[in-house]
């Protein structure tokens, strides 16, 4: 990816990212929240993590967060009232986020540049990935999908409604 | 350099042309096929000069322009923004997803060997898959911004049920994965040329034919037509999501729709049909299995395959509107069990006999 192109991404990234945190209103703010996806997504494919990217899309932007949008719909959120924060506070979080950023460029900026692990062309591939995923992370992979199980069965016994007996 | 970036611009737009273009047929076999249906005459009015054209004009001329001129209604106490982006949200994924498919093998110009596809990636399915779950957008956001409660019931209808119908097409298509063994449709098409017992062209449809039929009910479902047309649901939320559009915005929903059902019709020829193959067509010509011969050109092989594929494109399209026309439309909760209960298991279990299948052949060859 060539750095042109890396710092537009960047920026449009920050900006969609501010519109989540920033918009009044929860539809704007979750759409903002897919587009960030999305363009993460771009990034995965500029880092040949073609799989990842797609799986972002797929999961992530496709599956969750309409599920976000579907509960703002049925709850009927429309623009929200802001809760004012006190003056001090925000400038206190303002000046902490510029001191945060500015500690990183310095500290990022010295920094020494680690050439990174060599890999093989196309590892970021889906057959690179799932031979990964099906020998060495096999065990956390399989528990994983044991873990949304049980968050389902808690979700629907927590949802329903008693069973009449009788 | 810029030899390759022409090519590639190229063979998107082409393959957006053909996607288009059996979209028109599409909207006329919905006027034509479904007056045949019914027993009327249907569209027959328009002409350019005494020319009816079968009621081509009337629905590839007149009614686009009807559509165009349409007022523009400005809605009050609408979210003016999304509601206009929201039919674009519908359309673009769409018409993005035709990137993978194949419509032909390879065209030899000189020394150039371009590969008929206009991208070759190696997640070819998952791109499908996340085009087709980023255009559940257009729907949901079409029945927030109206501001309309029948929409607004249209939106959520249709939220629900893409995401539902989604994870039965996907576990279908885990089968098709696993018999050709990759993500990419070229490979995949490719793959169908060979012969089973040295006459039967490898469609994939001798393979998974309970894939075939889940991907393709999964398929309709999507497109969000009759049987599965619970957000529009004509009869109870006036048009669900799109109630509070007129004129072009009206028209790019409709057009979503058929795109829509271009799309789920290329896939199923690709995934199931052989996509662009011709049977005993390989790269040099017709190899009959009886032993005859016919050599021909590069580009006249070419051709020939994306003439089969339109075709298939065609009859795919023809066979999806038909369904349209001949079911009713299910209630929500049948709509719910069919995906839930029995599309979902059906595809879990195809999986499953799939990979046994498989590994017995392996373990025995």
């Amino acid at each position: 990816m060539s750095a042109w192109l890396f710092l537009v991404l960047a920026a449009l990234t920050v900006a969609l990212s501010l519109v989540v945190v920033l918009h009044r209103n929860p539809v704007y703010s979750a759409l903002g929240l897919v587009a960030t996806l999305v363009v993460l997504a771009v990034f995965f494919v500029g880092l040949d993590a073609h799989l990842v990217a797609a799986l972002q899309v797929i999961v992530n932007a496709g599956a969750i967060v309409v599920l976000f949008l579907f509960v703002i719909m049925l709850l009927n959120l429309r623009v929200e009232a802001r809760a004012v924060p006190s003056p001090v506070l925000a400038g206190l979080a303002g000046l902490a986020s510029v001191a945060l950023a500015a500690g990183l460029f310095y500290g990022l900026g010295r920094a020494p540049a680690l050439p990174g692990p060599a890999v093989d062309a196309g590892y970021g591939g889906t057959l690179p990935l799932a031979e990964r995923l099906f020998t060495a992370y096999l065990v956390p992979f399989e528990l994983t999908s044991v873990l949304l199980t049980v968050a389902v069965v808690g979700a629907v016994a927590l949802g329903k409604k008693a069973v009449r007996r009788g | 350099m810029t030899l390759d970036v022409a090519i590639a611009s190229g063979k998107a737009i082409f393959m957006i042309l053909i996607a288009l273009q059996v979209m028109a047929f599409g909207v006329f076999f919905e006027r034509k096929v479904s007056a045949l249906i019914q027993d009327r005459i249907g569209a027959n009015r328009a002409s350019i000069f005494g020319v009816a054209a079968f009621g081509l004009i009337n629905t590839l001329v007149a009614d686009p322009i009807k559509f165009l001129l349409k007022e523009d209604v400005r809605l009050a106490g609408a979210d003016r923004f999304l509601h206009a982006l929201a039919p674009m949200l519908a359309v673009v994924p769409a018409l993005a997803a035709f990137a993978v498919v194949p419509f032909g093998d390879v065209l030899e110009i000189g020394e150039h060997v371009i590969n008929l596809q206009a991208a070759s990636l190696n997640v070819g399915i998952l791109y499908v898959l996340a085009m087709g779950s980023l255009g559940v957008y257009g729907v949901v956001l079409a029945g927030w911004a109206s501001n309309n409660r029948w929409s607004l019931l249209g939106g959520i209808r249709g939220s629900a049920q893409v995401i539902s119908y989604e994870i039965a097409m996907g576990l279908a298509l885990v089968g098709v994965v696993m018999t050709y063994d990759t993500l990419d449709l070229q490979s995949m098409a490719r793959q169908q040329g060979e012969l089973i017992w040295g006459w039967l062209p490898a469609w994939g449809i001798l393979y998974q034919p309970l894939a075939f039929v889940i991907f393709l009910v999964a398929g309709v479902a999507e497109s969000k037509r009759i049987p599965f047309d619970l957000p529009e649901s004509e009869s109870e939320l006036v048009s669900g999501f799109f109630t509070e559009y007129s004129g072009a915005k009206h028209l790019t929903f409709m057009m979503s729709d058929f795109v829509e059902v271009v799309l789920v019709s290329a896939l199923v020829a690709t995934f199931f049909f052989g996509g662009w193959q011709v049977p005993y067509l390989g790269r040099e010509g017709f190899v009959f299995p009886g032993g005859g011969t016919i050599a021909l050109a590069s580009w006249v092989v070419a051709l020939l395959q994306i003439t089969s594929f339109v075709l298939k494109l065609v009859f795919f399209t023809w066979l999806q509107v038909v369904i349209r026309w001949t079911l009713p439309r299910f209630r929500y909760d049948q709509l719910m069990r069919l995906g839930w209960k029995g599309l979902l298991p059906l595809s879990l279990a195809n999986v499953m006999v799939t990979a046994v299948v498989i590994t017995a052949t392996d373990a025995l060859s």
